[in-house]
């Protein structure tokens, strides 16, 4: 039995320890706006916050969530940062197809978090594992710096 | 493909439909078969089309708007509802969507079938859906006029209202739906003229954004069912390859296993989740007979078709007499060009679940092409089409992959389901995804061109080779003329250009690697040719490539307005690039659009680096702009993505590639600027998913000509060249 915290409420998960995380919160949780994309670690679709720190689940075994707070895009409607960045990403209207935009907000999140205001190159830096095929690159980077003039502070 | 479209509709199945849609107001309405592309040939079916239902109505005033087009990313779930709200006169606010079931109702109004593709679904649906809203507003307005006791005429649709204009006396769409829907159809509608438009035209913000941004938007991979099991297949090496023998003893220990099976396309693994799945299929030990499939390679594929293109092929389009015409020439060019075969690569790998009762059959799929899937697995399952239910989800990305021509995933998930008894989830893995196959064609191509001595060319002579995308298809019938897959040989025999000797011809060579349509089609190769040709044609000139471009554009043509703009927008010949930065640029028209693209792009390290795209685009009228800016935007990345990295090749039948390390879409980092200018134009709206792919390619290209004087003739750009 492996339990954690997801999104604020209590899982208990009897699996393979070795189960990636993601497909625990997909398969047994039945959370799905967390994505399959690659499996490898190369795209970031299955990106989530493992203790407030981006990583991508599908390499994540569920064992190193054992007691420890897991975030996915269920649960930014508890979260101001997380929050802000979304009316970001609605008001440049950045999905295309959406595959990826879970992983996207998710790893923007854990960039805002640390960095409030980062510079255009550590936005590239900090998004340079999450692939989008719908080529929504530009916007992602804009609802970045939107979200950032959002949270003021000093650059 | 014929017979298995209805050629009419009986009540029966009339009532089936409307019923599938019932509350409040139901539009129903016949709309005659259009000619629409050119490939759409004449003996297409011609039925009188079966009577739509598009929208629903309800007593809460909600507007839901069924959309029969696949949304994979192209916004149709936004941009095809304002066309309805605009004759609706609907409250925007009020919008909802849903995704069509199948029927003969939400045939393509050109293809004749449920299908989204060939960047038709607004100008396919121009016409039709602000027909569909002017009907009901007019039977809106007829249903509150009649409650009121006042000429029709004194009445108005507005906001979602019906307003009595003498006395402003006003009715909620809502509070009329039951109303209008009893009364019969009007013979006649009128539509607005473009100058009354509200939607049409502004900037609307997508209606799935929010579903996209907070997880709850379903894709294919998040539908799941009580009692169903995830399955992995294990599927031959090589093209065409067949289970000779397998050992499943170590994987069906695996905890979670619950079943391995063989079927048709190979060993099945069945489990409760995809964890388990993946590792029990892992454990299999299967001898495959790999038959022809295992002699395929691209690097001797790559010699036999320059080969080929030497010889004499099938005329896709002969005028004048180049072998005259080059013999006379001033200066003269032969190149040969190469680009491999393409995974669509979609974010969201295939998937499928299937849960197969004895008498009916339901799918949740992102499928491109539903009436073709239903009709396959109606047939793989035993059933009849009707008794087969297909729900569209989201597409995490489309691309063409997802119209296959066989309805290769739907056939196969129904085959397990049908082995296996119980309601199935079939995944692919990214791998299997990757060398999964129904790629975009190979190509080889061969072209001599020639100069007079005023630098206009007098010969072109391209002859191309690849694989036909319809061949052995359904669709071969209406989009092969004479043994010529027209989308082999689009965009380039369709050149623009004015030369008097000029000729195209074609070789279709077949093999085991399944191909199909990637987004632009043969567009995302033919382009990539024909506009680094008549670039290196304007240098042989010593002419400068717009304005050699514009020199051999008739006045008239559409492709100078998208010329000019992105020329002059990107400060063409006038900008002052930094050091080692150079502009290229291409001009295409695939889907009845023009698009103009210039790169300014600079060598970093020896490797190309591009900076900024400025892209201009006319694809008639406009009906939200934002989204077409989406696409155009999003097609650059796609194209771009292909010309620097994309690659799939073949050894010994295998696929060398598998996952996102080794095909390699772009990343951030890697990403130009992009400056989308729209043409303004008021011709029929055309298409504008795929048409921003074809020119990035030629462009980039092009600049690092001008940068290095080396002509990159293969794809991805062979950057080892100008190291």
């Amino acid at each position: 039995m492996i339990s954690f915290k997801i999104n604020g409420k209590m899982a208990k998960v009897e699996v393979d320890p070795n189960t990636p995380l993601l497909w625990v919160i997909r398969d047994h949780l039945q959370l799905t706006g967390t994505k399959y994309g690659c499996g490898i670690a190369q795209c970031g679709a299955c990106t989530v916050h493992l203790d407030g720190h981006a990583v991508r689940s599908c390499v994540t075994p569920v064992s190193m969530a054992s007691g420890k707070q897991v975030t996915t895009i269920e649960g930014l409607a508890q979260n101001a940062l997380g929050k802000t960045v979304q009316s970001a990403w609605q008001e440049v209207d950045v999905p295309q197809c959406g595959y990826c935009q879970s992983g996207q907000i998710m790893s923007a999140i854990a960039l805002l978090k640390d960095n409030p205001h980062p510079s255009e190159s550590q936005i590239s830096a900090a998004m340079e594992g999450n692939l989008c095929r719908c080529g929504t690159y530009n916007r992602i980077r804009s609802a970045i710096m939107k979200a950032s003039e959002q949270l003021g502070g000093a650059k | 493909m014929n017979t298995m479209i209805p050629k009419n509709l009986s009540r029966r199945q009339f009532l089936k439909d409307s019923a599938a849609l019932m509350g409040g107001l139901v539009i129903s309405f016949y709309l005659p078969m259009k000619s629409g592309r050119a490939f759409a040939a004449d003996d297409h079916p011609k039925p009188v089309y079966p009577p739509n239902a598009f929208i629903r109505i309800a007593a809460d005033d909600t507007i839901t708007v069924v959309v029969n087009k696949s949304e994979m990313g192209q916004g149709v779930y936004t941009s095809l509802p304002m066309l309805i709200a605009e004759e609706l006169e609907a409250d925007w606010s009020h919008i909802r969507v849903e995704s069509a079931p199948v029927a003969a109702v939400y045939n393509h109004t050109t293809f004749g079938m449920q299908l989204t593709g060939g960047s038709s679904s607004i100008p396919s649906s121009w016409e039709q859906l602000r027909r569909v809203g002017a009907i009901a507003r007019t039977l809106l307005v007829r249903a509150a006029a009649q409650q009121w006791g006042v000429p029709e005429n004194e009445c108005h649709a507005e906001n979602s209202q019906i307003i009595h204009t003498p006395s402003s006396k006003k009715l909620n769409f809502g509070s009329l739906a039951d109303a209008a829907a009893k009364l019969p159809l009007p013979e006649n509608v009128v539509l607005k003229s473009p100058k009354e438009f509200k939607l049409i035209g502004k900037s609307m913000k997508r209606l799935d954004t929010p579903a996209k941004i907070n997880g709850s938007a379903q894709f294919g991979l998040d539908v799941y069912l009580p009692d169903m099991l995830t399955v992995l297949i294990a599927r031959s090496p090589v093209f065409g390859g067949k289970v000779k023998n397998f050992d499943a003893t170590e994987a069906s220990k695996l905890p979670g296993v619950q079943g391995v099976y063989q079927v048709p396309t190979g060993i099945a693994v069945a489990a409760n989740g995809f964890w388990p799945a993946k590792t029990a299929r892992d454990l299999l030990e299967i001898e495959w007979e790999e038959g022809p499939g295992a002699a395929v390679s691209t690097a001797k594929m790559h010699s036999d078709y320059l080969e080929m293109a030497k010889q004499p092929g099938l005329v896709a389009r002969k005028e004048g007499d180049t072998v005259q015409g080059l013999k006379e020439a001033h200066k003269s060019v032969s190149a040969e060009y190469e680009v491999p075969y393409l995974a669509h690569a979609a974010m969201e790998p295939l998937n499928v679940v299937v849960d197969l009762k004895s008498d009916h059959c339901t799918i949740w799929t992102g499928t491109q092409s539903q009436t073709l899937d239903r009709a396959m697995a109606a047939k793989t399952a035993g059933l009849t089409p009707e008794q087969v239910e297909i729900h569209t989800t989201y597409l995490g990305g489309g691309f063409g992959r997802r119209a296959n021509p066989r309805s290769d995933f739907v056939i196969e998930a129904v085959q397990v389901a049908k082995v296996i008894g119980k309601p199935v989830k079939v995944v692919w893995t990214r791998e299997d995804d990757t060398r999964g196959g129904n790629y975009r064609p190979m190509w080889a191509d061969h072209i001599e061109a020639a100069i007079g001595k005023d630098g206009k060319p007098v010969a072109w002579k391209h002859t191309i080779v690849g694989q036909s995308i319809v061949a052995d298809t359904p669709f071969e019938g209406f989009m092969t003329k004479n043994g010529i897959d027209a989308t082999s040989v689009e965009g380039a025999a369709t050149l623009p250009y004015a030369i008097p000797n000029f000729q195209v011809e074609l070789h279709s060579p077949k093999n085991a690697v399944p191909v199909q349509w990637w987004r632009s089609v043969g567009h995302s190769h033919t382009a990539f040719v024909v506009e680094t040709m008549i670039d290196e044609l304007a240098h042989l000139a010593g002419k400068d490539p717009v304005s050699y471009r514009l020199g051999l554009l008739p006045a008239s043509s559409r492709y100078r307005g998208v010329l000019q703009l992105a020329a002059e927008e990107a400060g063409w010949g006038k900008k002052k690039l930094p050091a080692n930065h150079a502009h290229g640029v291409a001009v295409h028209q695939s889907f009845e659009s023009y698009v103009a693209e210039i790169a300014e792009v600079s060598l970093e390290n020896g490797k190309i680096r591009v900076h900024r795209v400025v892209a201009a685009v006319d694809c008639g009228r406009v009906i939200n702009p934002d989204g077409v800016r989406q696409q155009i935007e999003g097609a650059i990345v796609y194209g771009l993505s292909a010309a620097l990295h994309g690659a799939i090749t073949l050894e010994n039948g295998r696929v060398m590639q598998s996952n996102f390390h080794d095909y390699v879409p772009l990343r951030f980092s890697e990403m130009p600027q992009i400056e989308v200018h729209i043409f303004e134009s008021t011709e029929h709206p055309t298409g504008i998913g795929e048409p921003g792919t074809p020119p990035i390619a030629p462009a980039v290209a092009n600049a690092v000509f001008k940068l290095t004087g080396k002509r990159l003739r293969h794809m991805p750009l062979d950057q080892e060249k100008i190291a």
